[in-house]
């Protein structure tokens, strides 16, 4: 399958391609060049993913192909950085969607970004995405990810500073970069950790699951934790940078800064899981030589889900709501991964993981790209300009409200599934979490149709344009009805047949109670949201008064962001930069000063014996002959 | 007389050039020309170097000759290349051909610019040629008195103080290197100052404990070694543009460099057991530059705090004394020469349209300066280590080297340069976002023209470079890797 | 006393004589050297030094060797390079005083820092 290289070298090409023309190009051109590029590449990713999945299975079991593989850099006798492409499920399921996502979002931003500024820019940024997250999805070895882990960091700043005129769209750029590249630190010296006792970087060494390999890492620890577990605790740490988990996940709302369409296929749908499929590939290193750190994983999982949802309930911005959804599904994602086990049944968690990820790329690219549609159409984000559109856009209308179902858990949109299974998984690991997660669950539902109603229903607004609004053109809604049909449709895939944590087949079983119960939390919970919010209500008013205090740390986030202001501000750069500044000028510096103005002082004392004066010469050395002539002839 | 004196020949020969010519059109005729053969040059040298190892050469220095120089202290001029050198070389040419076009208006007294800055490439070429450690320190001395004029004639701001304050410094290093040198000579009991002969010979230990530092201390001044980095800001931010090129650039790698061939070389039980010292400095150095740079307004003193950072990584990375962090520090060293030089062109560039380098003075460039803040955007991805570019790499082989000395103090030393990488991207997105994004603040800055072909080509040659190092980097890792081994198998003597 | 009166009438005068006299020539030279200000003063002290020294050459080589001439020889050339340099000296005093009008050591002092 060696055309899968072409998929990642496609959008290498075409960014380079536009990048270098830039201006030069029309931007129509530039427009059809990134997204028929973009096609292409999508269709190579169903070939293979066609071919993959019907090849003969050995022992029924897929197997992992590696095309192709070159020797980039060597460091030691062992370790040394190769590129390649890897194949096995998780990795074509990654490729699907992210081509798939990413050829939508291109062909939305012809229509949508048209008439911008730096339209060819804003393609060849996106191309770079593209290949970057591919490349990062095929990476053979732990040191490839990483390569390509950074290269998505700097694809996601160039794209969220794509408005580099505005302060904010800078500022969050920033922010986004610098979050993340913190916890990359904690990445890459888990992958120091790692591969120095693992004496490789290869994904299929290390998962291969055989003990040698993790030999020398025994009875090594490290503060009462065992060497793996700081690896892999290090290694996740990355993971929640770019995934936005608790605490790091400030930079996430902020990055709606960038283009809408941008916001679908990076914040959303594709670089944000990035984390999660990265614990999703060293899954069985986890959980063999660091179930602790897993266990952890699925409780900051939960708690970063839980904290998302409250927020997303009272945020006014539609952009944003979005964005701690996706925080919340992410969460979800993670518990899935961090409640499961090995094999067939236990590794329901991991299929349902990597399931939720699927379905949740699709849905919460279609609502981003919906959101856009609104947000093109009233020109503001905010809620409040909003409402009662659905009779102005009745496409947009209609996707965003399957997606809303399919997030909220309804069957039978996809959204269903793979949640259901991820409770299911919870429930079996502890009932408590399960409990916790049915409530996220159900608040997912509410601020979900909060949202709807806000934009769709209620009395319209006046608007701040005095055209009325109307449905987005052709290429704006095709990527809409697509990914809504895929988002109706997806639930009914065997997912099980494909990706499982062993390779191996399963068969999914809807857990009935389980089924019940979270759609019933989630009527009931989009019951109230229509309550409060399909006409306008009283409800919500009373509620944030009786919750002030709720209400208000919510909206502001729970004061996390003032916390890093606190950090970053306050103590790097007051406590630590100037202070060190400080002591470089006035320090070191001066003493370095010192030492030449101590010579200059001496000079400037004992210039008096070099007086010019010839007379005062040869006194000195009348007298000095004399004291001679006088110790030679007494002494 | 050997072909690799073809090196201090060309740049000699371009003197003369000058010499004689009389307009500008000559001048520049002569630089350009001067300098374009010594980038081929440098490209066949390195061509000859990877046949000649291709063809089962293993000696330790390729292409060597010896001359007797001052036969009563057993002077000799010999050269002879190794991997590493054929690396320096090939990032000098570099410079000195991008630093010819990036000051190709400079104004006033071309000629006497160029005739300055020859003798300096000759310094800095014959160092790197030369096997000799009395040879080495002469063209050492050479590289540095130049600068001395070169940034107090054609500077700027304070440029006396600066001009004085750099040179002061690095002869007061090269002062201790010079006791360094004769002490290694004598003790040694060898009977030339040839680097390779020392080095069959054994140094008292008792000898290596005082050696060691002096000549560590001596090449560390030039490395910018806290705390003996001052020199750094002050002088490159009064320098003119192609002399803080070529000195961060090429110059403070003699540092890194002499480091390596002779401290570490020669005297090997001491580095074992003194390395810890420069150790704690050199990541003192690390982390200190990045979070001084973090505060600093001018953009030239951010980047020189940037330099003390990185080359704070080179030495670093000497210390661990193994062959892949040795590897990576050499690597370091090519990839902070280039960037570094990326960075001096462009704030020069910069500086000679918006006559400011405050960063608070400045914003929205890019709207202006398209061209200027790309480039200046990709030094930027480069200095903060973006895999692709050349940093990375550089970054990783010294981090992954680091990491195989297992004890506590090596780890947490390692864990905490890796930090750097963390800050190095807090202060270049700063400057970033200051500068070039946002809106035009100054009335004046609206009218600002793009860069011009020759500014063009040096920058582009540079980020060719970059790319080229950050994409390809196994052959000239593989190149220096082998020529760091002689080093490491004397280490384990 | 009466001693040193008839030989210097006989023509044998001691040598301590002789060297009395150049003795207090001499340190009235140095003594002058050290302690005027004037240029010209100065310049006749070294003179007087000079002078000292020919007269000992003189008298040491009429003692010592008196079947030879050297020394009065060297006489003679220390005698001319007196000459000269006085020339020479009393020119750069002359233009000195033309140029500053002041012939004291402790003025002339324009070429300092």
């Amino acid at each position: 399958m060696q055309y899968t290289l072409l998929i990642v070298l496609l959008p290498l090409i075409s960014f380079i391609f536009l990048g270098l023309m830039d201006s030069k190009l029309k931007p129509k051109v530039a427009g059809i060049i990134g997204t028929s590029v973009l096609g292409i590449i999508t269709a190579l990713s169903y070939t293979a993913a066609f071919e993959y999945f019907t090849m003969h299975k050995i022992a029924g079991v897929y197997e992992r192909l590696i095309p192709l593989h070159i020797e980039w850099v060597r460091f030691t006798e062992f370790l040394h950085i190769d590129l390649g492409i890897l194949l096995d499920p998780i990795s074509i399921m990654m490729l699907v969607v992210i081509t798939t996502v990413s050829f939508m979002v291109n062909l939305y931003s012809t229509s949508y970004m048209h008439g911008e500024k730096g339209f060819q820019r804003y393609f060849a940024f996106l191309s770079l995405f593209t290949f970057s997250m591919l490349g990062l999805v095929i990476a053979t070895n732990i040191f490839q990810m990483y390569i390509f882990w950074e290269l998505v960091g700097v694809s996601s700043y160039l794209l969220i500073g794509f408005y580099y005129t505005k302060p904010s769209a800078v500022a969050a750029a920033k922010k986004a970069f610098i979050v993340t590249r913190f916890a990359d630190l904690g990445f890459l010296v888990g992958i120091l950790f790692l591969s120095f006792y693992t004496k490789t970087f290869d994904f299929g060494i290390l998962t291969s699951g055989n003990p040698n390999v993790f030999a020398s890492t025994v009875g090594v620890s490290f503060m009462g934790l065992s060497v793996m577990s700081w690896a892999m605790g290090l290694i996740f740490i990355g993971g929640a940078g770019k995934s936005a988990m608790f605490p790091l996940q400030i930079w996430l709302p902020d990055a709606m800064e960038g283009p809408t369409p941008v916001s679908a296929l990076i914040h959303a749908a594709t670089m944000v899981v990035a984390g999660v499929y990265l614990v999703a590939r060293l899954f069985p290193v986890y959980e063999v030589y660091a179930p602790d750190v897993l266990h952890g994983i699925a409780y900051i999982g939960a708690f970063t889900s839980l904290f998302a949802a409250v927020i997303a309930c009272v945020q006014t911005d539609i952009k944003r709501v979005l964005a701690f959804s996706t925080i919340s599904q992410i969460g979800f994602m993670m518990v899935g991964l961090g409640v499961s086990g090995y094999g067939a049944h236990e590794g329901l968690g991991y299929m349902a993981s990597m399931f939720h990820l699927f379905t949740h790329a699709m849905f919460k690219a279609l609502l981003f790209l919906g959101a856009g549609s609104v947000i093109h159409a009233v020109h503001s984000n905010e809620m409040k300009d909003m409402g009662g559109l659905r009779k102005y856009m009745p496409i947009t209308n209609y996707t965003f409200l399957i997606a809303c179902l399919a997030i909220a858990g309804i069957y039978p949109f996809s959204g269903f599934f793979s949640k259901d299974e991820i409770l299911a998984a919870t429930f079996e690991f502890s009932p408590y979490l399960g409990g916790v997660m049915s409530i996220i669950a159900g608040l997912t539902a509410f601020y979900m149709f909060r949202l709807y109603y806000s934009i769709f229903w209620g009395k319209g607004h006046k608007h701040a344009h005095d055209h009325t609004p109307h449905e987005s053109p052709l290429a704006m809604s095709i990527p809409l009805i697509f990914l809504a049909v895929v988002t109706i449709f997806a639930g009914f895939i065997p997912f099980g047949h494909f990706v499982t944590s062993d390779l191996a087949n399963y068969d999914i079983h809807l857990d009935m109670t389980v089924a019940v119960m979270s759609v019933s939390i989630a009527i009931f919970s989009i019951g109230i949201a229509t309550l409060m919010y399909r006409k306008e209500s009283k409800i919500p008013n009373i509620m944030g008064k009786t919750f002030s205090h709720l209400h208000k740390s919510a909206s502001n986030r729970f004061y996390i962001d003032e916390v890093y202001i606190f950090i970053t501000k306050k103590i790097i750069f007051k406590n630590i930069s100037t202070p060190i500044a400080w002591f470089d000028k006035h320090i070191i510096d001066a003493t370095m000063d010192g030492f030449a103005g101590v010579t200059q002082w001496t000079s400037v004392k004992i210039k008096g014996f070099q007086s010019g004066q010839v007379q005062q010469y040869a006194y000195i050395f009348l007298l000095g002959t004399l004291i001679i002539a006088a110790l030679v002839l007494f002494v | 007389m050997n072909f690799l004196s073809i090196f201090v020949l060309v740049p000699a020969l371009m003197m003369m050039g000058l010499y004689v010519s009389k307009t500008r059109k000559q001048i520049q005729f002569v630089t350009a020309t001067g300098a374009s053969i010594l980038m081929i040059l440098s490209g066949v040298i390195t061509y000859m170097y990877l046949s000649e190892r291709a063809a089962g050469n293993m000696a330790e220095m390729l292409f060597t000759a010896d001359t007797v120089w001052y036969a009563p202290f057993n002077i000799h001029y010999s050269v002879g290349i190794d991997g590493i050198s054929v690396a320096m070389l090939l990032l000098t040419s570099i410079i000195v051909f991008t630093g010819v076009f990036a000051s190709w208006k400079i104004d006033p007294l071309p000629k006497e610019f160029f005739l300055w800055y020859c003798l300096l490439s000759i310094g800095v070429y014959g160092f790197f040629i030369s096997t000799d450690m009395f040879t080495m320190f002469m063209y050492y001395e050479i590289a540095l008195i130049p600068m001395y004029l070169l940034i107090g004639v054609w500077g700027s701001g304070r440029k006396e103080y600066g001009a004085m304050k750099l040179t002061l410094m690095l002869m007061g290093g090269s002062a201790l290197l010079l006791v360094g040198i004769l002490g290694i000579y004598y003790q040694s009991g060898a009977t030339s100052m040839n680097i390779l002969e020392i080095a069959k010979t054994t140094i008292p230990i008792q000898a290596q404990y005082y050696l060691f530092p002096l000549t560590f201390m001596g090449f560390g001044v030039l490395g910018a070694m806290f705390p003996f980095h001052t020199w750094s800001p002050d002088g490159h931010a009064s320098a003119p543009t192609a002399v803080s090129m070529l000195h961060a650039g090429v110059l403070m790698k003699l540092g890194g460099y002499g480091c390596f061939r002779v401290a570490i070389y020669l005297m090997p039980q001491a580095a074992h057991e003194m390395s810890w010292i420069f150790l704690v400095l050199t990541g003192i150095s690390v982390v200190y530059g990045a979070f001084s740079a973090i505060v600093q307004t001018d953009l030239k003193y951010i980047n020189a705090y940037s330099s003390v950072s990185h080359c704070g990584l080179v030495l670093f990375a000497i210390l661990m004394l193994n062959q892949t962090a040795m590897t990576g520090a050499i690597l370091q060293m090519l990839s902070h020469g280039l960037m570094t030089a990326l960075f001096f062109a462009l704030i020069g560039m910069i500086y000679g349209r918006t006559h400011t380098r405050l960063i608070t003075e400045m914003s929205g460039l890019m709207k202006v300066l398209p061209f200027l803040g790309v480039s200046y955007v990709i030094a930027g991805l480069a200095s903060l280590g973006l895999p692709s570019l050349s940093g990375f790499v550089a970054e990783m082989t010294i981090f992954v080297g680091s990491f195989q000395e297992t004890d506590t103090f090596h780890r947490v030393l390692t864990i905490v340069a890796c930090t750097s990488i963390v800050i190095t991207a807090v202060y270049i997105l700063r400057v970033v976002g200051k500068i070039l994004f946002g809106v035009i603040q100054d009335e004046h800055h609206k009218h600002l023209t793009d860069a011009t072909w020759f500014e063009r080509l040096s920058v582009v040659t540079l980020i060719i470079a970059i790319f080229a190092l950050g994409s390809a980097p196994f052959w000239i890792s593989n190149m220096i890797g082998e020529s760091v081994l002689p080093v490491v198998t004397q280490l384990a003597k | 006393m009466g001693d040193l009166f008839s030989n210097f009438l006989t023509g044998s005068v001691p040598i301590e004589a002789y060297l009395g006299v150049s003795l207090i020539m001499f340190f009235a030279g140095v003594y002058g050297f050290l302690s005027r200000k004037s240029l010209l003063m100065i310049l006749v002290s070294i003179e007087l030094m000079l002078n000292a020294a020919d007269i000992n050459f003189v008298v040491f080589n009429r003692y010592l060797y008196p079947g030879q001439m050297e020394g009065f020889f060297f006489t003679l050339f220390g005698i001319a390079i007196a000459a000269c340099e006085t020339a020479v000296a009393i020119a750069i005093i002359i233009n000195i005083y033309r140029n500053l009008t002041s012939v004291e050591v402790g003025e002339i002092d324009e070429m300092k820092e």
